[in-house]
């Protein structure tokens, strides 16, 4: 009786290597994973429907390939998980490439380059951001970014580090003096912080992209790692608005300053 | 203590996610966890004996606003009222200039009066369970010794409550210990905030919270074996006659 039930696990175990392993399908319809809101790459515009950079431009690529695009919601925490679980089947999300990463998935070429960038109310008394000039302030990051693991590493023994599950929360504390200095992916804080008629704040310092190990090549995006084909469907596809000028018109709709 | 070293460095070797620097992590984040919890538990029941007292009072106007208090704070998600009080408090209008900002600016002082505000509300209701089902015979007793009100709660009411709510304090206790897991959502680096650090760093979620959970599991047998010993010491007179 045991070893029937053994051999029937066994059984199960091997069916289920086998289903995991199974050759990548043709797709009719591309489901993204998404964590709204991080504008303006993506987010909810008034009348509650997703927009955005990545929003826009998945969409316009869809269209060239002549498949479907459909978004899910997805918190950015569980965001690579969901995509290996088959809760989607690409994550476009201003998701950042890198080597962890890369272990992880499979990358489109970069379709965007954003830099980092240091955010400070405009009365603030922080002159500069070397190690010295930030000790004993209060860094604010999102949770689990790469600005997060970058100001960890370079400013974690000098600093304090505020992790915030949204930019909004940060802003919040930044403008309750809890956080002194906010460190985002540039168009975020633009979006959140610069071109909100309600708070002051400007950039301090240059635009971070270095060191490589840390901001990568720009954002991708990611695909499970057997579907190589789907991956290069999208990077002729983004070839495509490149040279045909699409890509340009969706840049500076949301990025123009 | 070097072959000690040598052994641990050793052990980590192998593996990316749990090195010196994560484990430090989930160190500090143990020390925040415990101190959070245990604050709040010991401020929580300084509070709940007296508002336990005046919730049984027969005079409406002491009972009706603790029992109103302990409506809302176990009415609403603790999630919630940490949220309100953490981030509501800037919505004051120059709390910044007060001297009230000491405390409200660091994270960890918002939470500890959420948390015990919360397990003051539960241990409350808990207690005055427990003073309600105080024997009739032993209040009729003590009336007939002359106790005033008060001696009789001090001497007898209240010492008999107290190791009838044990048991189910000690459930208040674990819940505690778990639900401080939300501490996290503002900026604290509790044992949970550890673990989701360290799974958005390394993307490893299994590892990361198999681990944090393990932890919580040792607390939660201390716990356990702390309340077990009192209650053998305290309610030994429950226990049957060995034959």
């Amino acid at each position: 009786m045991n070893r029937l039930l053994t051999l029937t696990m066994v059984g199960a175990a091997v069916a289920m290597t086998a289903s995991t392993t199974v050759q990548a399908r043709d797709y009719d319809t591309v489901r993204f994973g998404v964590d709204v809101p991080y504008e303006p790459m993506e987010y909810r515009d008034a009348d509650g429907e997703l927009t955005g950079f990545d929003i826009d431009l998945g969409n316009a690529l869809c269209e060239e390939i002549g498949i479907e695009c459909e978004w899910i919601v997805q918190g950015w925490d569980g965001i690579i998980p969901g995509l290996q679980s088959r809760k989607y089947d690409a994550i476009m999300s201003s998701m950042t490439i890198n080597d962890d990463r890369r272990e992880q998935v499979l990358f489109s070429d970069p379709y965007i380059t954003p830099p980092s960038a240091w955010f400070v109310p405009s009365d603030s008394e922080i002159e500069d951001v070397s190690e010295e000039g930030l000790e004993d302030f209060t860094i604010g990051v999102q949770r689990g970014t790469l600005q997060d693991n970058y100001a960890t590493d370079m400013y974690g023994d000098v600093a304090d580090i505020n992790r915030y599950d949204t930019a909004e929360d940060l802003v919040l504390d930044m403008e309750s003096e809890r956080a002194d200095i906010a460190f985002l992916d540039f168009p975020v804080g633009k979006a959140t912080l610069i071109d909100n008629d309600d708070y002051d704040y400007q950039v301090i310092g240059d635009m971070i992209t270095e060191p490589k190990e840390y901001f990568g090549d720009g954002f991708g995006i990611a695909f499970r790692k057997r579907d190589e084909a789907l991956a290069e469907q999208f990077n002729e596809a983004l070839e495509t608005l490149r040279e045909n000028g699409t890509y340009d018109e969706i840049y500076d709709k949301y990025f123009s300053m | 203590m070097q072959a000690l070293i040598d052994w641990f460095t050793a052990l980590l070797a192998d593996n990316t996610i749990f090195n010196a620097q994560t484990l430090g992590y989930y160190g500090s984040g143990l020390v925040t966890t415990v101190q959070l919890v245990f604050l709040s538990l010991v401020i929580g029941l300084v509070m709940a004996v007296p508002l336990a007292i005046g919730r049984s009072s027969r005079r409406r106007w002491i009972s009706l606003p603790i029992f109103l208090y302990t409506y809302v704070f176990r009415g609403t998600p603790l999630l919630i009222q940490l949220y309100l009080i953490y981030y509501g408090v800037v919505f004051f209008e120059g709390i910044q200039e007060t001297w009230l900002w000491v405390f409200l600016e660091d994270p960890f002082v918002p939470a500890l009066i959420a948390f015990t505000l919360n397990t003051a509300a539960y241990t409350t209701e808990i207690f005055r369970g427990a003073i309600k089902a105080t024997p009739r015979g032993e209040i009729e007793a003590a009336r007939a010794y002359g106790m005033s009100q008060r001696l009789m709660m001090r001497r007898i009411i209240l010492p008999s409550a107290f190791r009838r709510a044990l048991p189910a304090y000690g459930n208040e206790v674990i819940f505690m210990l778990h639900a401080s897991a939300i501490a996290s959502v503002v900026t604290i680096m509790d044992l949970t905030g550890a673990a989701r650090f360290i799974y958005a760093r390394y993307y490893a979620p299994f590892d990361a919270f198999l681990f944090v959970a393990a932890i919580y599991l040792c607390v939660t047998f201390a716990i356990l074996y702390l309340f077990r010993y009192l209650e053998k010491r305290m309610l030994a007179h429950l226990k049957p006659v060995e034959q």
